[in-house]
């Protein structure tokens, strides 16, 4: 009977657990788990530090999960060492256990560079539910009413904008010449920067937080950041989201290739037989770009994890690659970005830009040799998924060129062939 | 076996009745004059008219096997039932942040801009057939059974 062990119960995990029982019902299975709470949505923190979501809305899987899929939960464990030649991880209790396929899917951590002061009370990262509830509780504690949020990525617009639903006046500083600026294209980013804005929002960009300030009353509690320039921005809270690192710690000084993460194949597996990664740990194949890197993505996480619970189990699947892509919500404004949206100049790319200033509508498609490589749509979102698919295919639009960003392009002006093979009718 | 519904483009006229029908289906009144003028927030039909002439067709969600909704979903609103077969949605667990729309290769996964959360087809599963399809008035779309 085999034996799987999978550290990491977050997204790719839980959804290697899911695949392997597809396939296996009876080997059995151990998660070790840092986290002793449920399965739960990451990126739902913000909405848990809005208010509008608690931990009960945020559960993707039910409680039974562990028991319905027969799983030995080893939670609020820490895995710390891996022994390949024995075949076993030792987590922090002293106990060994011995497995026959191993996932690592242990994730991220947040990046905290060296800064002065970043030891303060009133520091925070945010990528778990203890980050969202530490910071919801120091919020109410000291009746917090400023923050400074260091990173306009992903992480650092989605905590902006719970505090400022919480009523925080927020300043948002971002060593990039724009925000979101590894998403999206500069119109795209001043749409959203403008939104912030409204929202009351204060932007700094192009600046970074150099240094973290106490208070005068108490030099162990948050008081201010001073910023590159020299400007002082008074504060009470600090949130770092710079931006998440692979946790590899646990391959350290094992045969297990690591490069930022660790390098898999298309079946997830890394250099050394049985042993697999993926998620945000894992360096898998970008469709776009045609090479493996970092795609710290929710989704991708999820697919990555299943394909590496079907190999494990003997299921042979290959993995048919991600891309950079987000949808995004921010200040209710939809947002699907995908692929190379914003690529460097190069006169090999072709650039199809439909923008409507009144009604706030921006739509970009980059193609490279008839072939859709990118795309960032705002306040039209609803059939973008056909035109990922088309992307995802790589399939030939040069005939379609001319339709792809009017309003009515849809699956009825796909060609009838392609329309047959995605089966829509008969 | 899976309910599934199937245009056939060669008998779709572009009227657009089913597209009415769905949406006094999912209104709270059944009632088509209620639903499109008294209901507020007016409820939304899971299919859409896709159009582009002379092809029209109706298109609503495929309930796929593989279900890149449900495996992108972030909250595990989006659910595909192994038992019915079908791509179950969850208004109550969505956050509305569309990464299901993202995937979805039909664009058959609608925003409900004011409930900030996505609509789509459940297939009807109450009923015995779909409501476009018991109303396309001249059988451009059909409900078969399907292994998936």
């Amino acid at each position: 009977m085999p034996k799987y062990v999978i550290v990491g119960a977050c997204a790719a995990g839980i959804s290697a657990v899911e695949a392997i029982r597809e396939v296996d019902p009876v080997g059995t299975i151990t998660v070790i788990s840092e986290e002793t709470c449920p399965q739960y949505s990451r990126p739902m923190i913000s909405d848990f530090v809005s208010g509008k979501a608690n931990l009960e809305k945020m559960k993707t899987r039910d409680d039974q999960f562990w028991t319905k899929n027969a799983v030995r939960a080893l939670t609020g464990k820490k895995a710390v060492t891996l022994n390949l030649a024995e075949r076993t991880v030792a987590i922090d209790s002293g106990d060994k256990i011995n497995y026959e396929k191993l996932l690592i899917a242990t994730g991220g951590k947040p990046f905290v560079p060296k800064m002065e002061g970043s030891d303060k009370d009133g520091v925070f990262t945010f990528t778990t539910i203890s980050d969202a509830e530490r910071i919801a509780a120091k919020i109410d504690a000291i009746n917090a009413k400023k923050a400074v949020v260091i990173g306009a990525g992903l992480i650092g617009i989605s905590v902006t904008e719970a505090l400022v639903k919480r009523g925080l006046k927020v300043t948002l500083v971002e060593l990039q010449d724009k925000i979101l600026s590894l998403i999206l294209d500069p119109q795209a980013s001043d749409i959203i920067e403008n939104v912030v804005k409204e929202a009351g929002v204060t932007t700094v960009t192009g600046q970074s937080v150099q240094r973290i300030i106490g208070k005068p009353e108490n030099d162990h509690a948050v008081g201010s950041v001073s910023l590159t320039k020299g400007e002082q921005i008074p504060t009470d809270l600090v949130i770092v989201a710079i931006g998440v690192v692979p946790r590899t710690e646990l391959l350290a000084g094992t045969d297990v290739k690591t490069n930022r993460g660790i390098i898999v194949d298309n079946f997830m597996q890394t250099n050394v037989p049985d042993v697999y990664a993926s998620g945000d740990v894992a360096e898998a194949y970008d469709f776009i770009l045609n090479q493996n890197r970092l795609l710290p993505l929710w989704p991708l996480a999820t697919l990555g994890g299943k394909i590496a619970g079907y190999n494990m189990a003997g299921k042979k699947t290959a993995y048919s690659g991600g891309t950079n892509m987000s949808a995004l919500k921010y200040f209710d404004i939809p947002i699907i970005s995908i692929g190379l949206a914003n690529p460097k100049e190069d006169s090999t790319f072709e650039i199809l830009v439909k923008h409507d200033a009144e009604k706030n509508v921006y739509k970009k498609i980059v193609l490279k040799d008839n072939v859709i490589v990118g795309m960032t749509f705002v306040n039209a979102i609803e059939r973008a998924g056909i035109l990922f698919y088309l992307m995802k295919n790589r399939v030939n639009v040069k005939k379609l060129k001319p339709e792809l960003l009017t309003e009515n392009f849809g699956l009825a002006t796909l060609p009838a062939p392609l329309r047959r093979k995605m089966n829509i009718g008969e | 076996m899976v309910k599934r519904i199937i245009a056939k483009q060669e008998h779709c006229m572009g009227c657009g009745l089913c597209e009415v029908y769905c949406t006094v289906q999912y209104s709270k009144s059944k009632d088509p004059v209620k639903a499109y003028n008294r209901e507020k927030p007016r409820p939304i039909s899971r299919v859409r008219l896709e159009m582009n002439k002379p092809v029209s067709f109706a298109i609503q969600c495929r309930h796929c096997e593989d279900a890149p909704c449900a495996q992108a979903c972030l909250t595990g609103a989006m659910h595909k039932d192994e038992e019915t077969g079908l791509v179950t949605h969850n208004p109550e667990k969505c956050v509305g942040c569309w990464t299901c729309i993202m995937v979805c290769p039909y664009g058959a996964i609608k925003m409900d801009v004011q409930g900030k959360v996505v609509a789509k087809c459940d297939a009807c599963i109450e009923l015995d057939i779909p409501a476009c399809v018991a109303n396309c008035p001249n059988g451009a779309l059909e409900c078969k059974e399907a292994k998936h």
